[in-house]
């Protein structure tokens, strides 16, 4: 496998449904060890595009690579390289959480999957429910579980299809600082989402879908480059409802802790 | 690729039999269903049923493991229908496993649950006066009959739970497989019924495979009827799959 800084690219990709065309061309690449957010509204092909880098679905046209590896000719090595976090927290509800663990630790054969288990449920601030069934998680939770489950096996690249959809702002904020904390460990994280706050505060690139294809793609300073600077004015800024939120909130529960 | 084929599906296994041993209603009704028509039939209108057999427990038993098989299988449907539904099979299929072994996973557990309740229904039969002369080698091959049409049903569940948009689309497809042993000679001989419904009795899956279970339980020779119903089982096997592997691969790439 050649080492290039490049942990996905992306070249032409095309993929229909039927007769409507989501996927019309679509170019980018993803840089190792980076962030990289895909935008898009619902509907916009987002999901379509994970889908197709997992190798759970065959594109109509175009060359992808992930970690190197063609995707369409090589998938095993994709998967080796890979982890998906879905659009819902795919977490097997009948077993408990430290079950859950252990399976996707035994599938990936790794060595001492009991503490591989044990070590990610303290991590996640799971270990006082690692012997409840799923079932009974709160969707923060069963949310940082699907994300620990993703991190077995220390793959290269991870794939989150809107990680906090559902989440209250706390959940929103945990999960943000597990991303960044990916990201910081060399880890390349692929990220969906519909919230433009979350491409702002953790993404190293932003890409938009739009229609197809797409439309702008850069850091943010370079989006930000596109259009006219702002206009300098004085406001009295007010605290957003999620500060508020969060200051009555959060505060409360460092108490607890 | 294949290498942790059978790592990977005992896994799956052990997830799927975690499913069924912690949700013991699945159990219960796969198994308690099949025993009140079993009690119902020999206590109530087993009195009446001209069968030819002096004990009526006998000639019932072949069908009702059939029965219970058949809405046993409707499981199988349900939890492959929930795991396409909570996202976790795309999870497997991303990663780096024997992806085989996620269906298998799924009908080896079908298997194991099934043989399971068989086990029970025959110690309930045995209670109420079930007896047989049957050496060991009948009984191995009655059971590997009933693993068989075992197979054949399940593989037509996992085309039900990969196709269904509901759940209970996933489990309704079992309603006329669980119905079909009334109309065979399960009950009663075949030879009672009128024209064309006796026609329909005689020439379906289950009157083979209850005729030749039966026999091989009664020590009789089982003629040419085993091959018709080892005929019937692999057939549905080998359909099944195929179908089964096509609906598959709309699913996933």
């Amino acid at each position: 496998m050649e080492e290039t800084n490049v942990a996905i690219q992306v070249h032409g990709l095309q993929k229909s449904y039927k007769k409507l065309q989501v996927l019309k061309g679509v170019d980018f690449d993803v840089a190792r060890g980076s962030i990289f957010a895909l935008l898009g509204s619902n509907g916009a092909g987002k999901t379509t595009i994970v889908r197709i880098l997992t190798t759970l679905l065959k594109p109509d046209e175009g060359t992808m690579r992930v970690n190197g590896f063609d995707v369409l000719s090589q998938p095993a090595r994709v998967r080796e390289s890979i982890s998906l976090t879905g659009q819902f927290a795919a977490v097997d509800g009948m077993l408990t959480g430290r079950e859950n663990l252990i399976m996707i630790a035994q599938l990936r054969h790794v060595k001492d999957a009991g503490k591989v288990a044990d070590d990610l449920l303290g991590r996640f601030g799971l270990a006082d429910a690692a012997g409840r069934r799923v079932s009974t998680y709160s969707g923060g939770m069963r949310r940082r579980l699907d994300i620990a489950m993703s991190l077995i096996g220390n793959p290269r690249i991870i794939f989150l299809d809107e990680p906090t959809a559902g989440l209250d702002p706390e959940g929103r904020i945990e999960v943000w600082q597990v991303i960044q904390n990916l990201a910081d460990h060399g880890t390349t994280v692929f990220l969906t989402t519909q919230h433009l706050d979350e491409a702002e505060k953790l993404a190293d690139r932003i890409a938009i879908l739009h229609n197809g294809t797409i439309i702008v793609s850069g850091t943010l300073e370079e989006l930000r480059r596109l259009f006219p600077p702002t206009k300098v004015e004085y406001v009295e800024r007010q605290p957003t409802l999620e500060e508020i939120f969060l200051a009555i909130v959060g505060s409360g529960k460092k108490e607890q802790q | 690729m294949n290498t942790h084929f059978f790592s990977d599906t005992s896994v799956m296994l052990g997830r799927s039999m975690r499913h069924i041993t912690r949700s013991m209603d699945t159990i219960i009704t796969v198994t308690i269903t099949p025993i009140a028509i079993m009690l119902l039939f020999v206590y109530v209108f087993g009195g009446a049923i001209q069968a030819g057999t002096h004990n009526y427990v006998n000639y019932l038993m072949p069908g009702i493991l059939l029965i219970a098989i058949a809405s046993g299988i409707s499981y199988t449907a349900v939890r492959l229908f929930n795991d396409l539904q909570s996202g976790i099979f795309e999870r497997f299929h991303s990663m780096p496993i024997a992806r085989s072994s996620v269906l298998w996973g799924h009908v080896l557990t079908s298997l194991v649950s099934n043989a399971i309740s068989v086990v029970v229904i025959v110690l309930v039969a045995l209670l109420m006066g079930f007896r047989s002369p049957a050496g060991v080698l009948a009984w191995l091959a009655a059971a590997g009959i009933l693993v068989l049409f075992t197979l054949a049903l399940t593989w037509i569940a996992v085309i039900a739970g990969l196709l269904a948009s509901s759940i209970d689309g996933a489990s309704a497809f079992s309603y006329p497989l669980v119905f079909l042993p009334f109309v065979s000679s399960a009950f009663v001989p075949t030879a009672s019924m009128p024209g064309p419904v006796r026609a329909f009795a005689e020439n379906q899956p289950v009157t083979s495979i209850v005729n030749t279970i039966r026999s091989l339980f009664e020590q009789q020779p089982v003629g040419g009827e085993i091959w018709i119903a080892l005929a019937w089982c692999v057939g549905i096997v080998v359909t099944g799959y195929a179908l089964a592997m096509v609906a598959y691969r709309r699913k996933i790439a």
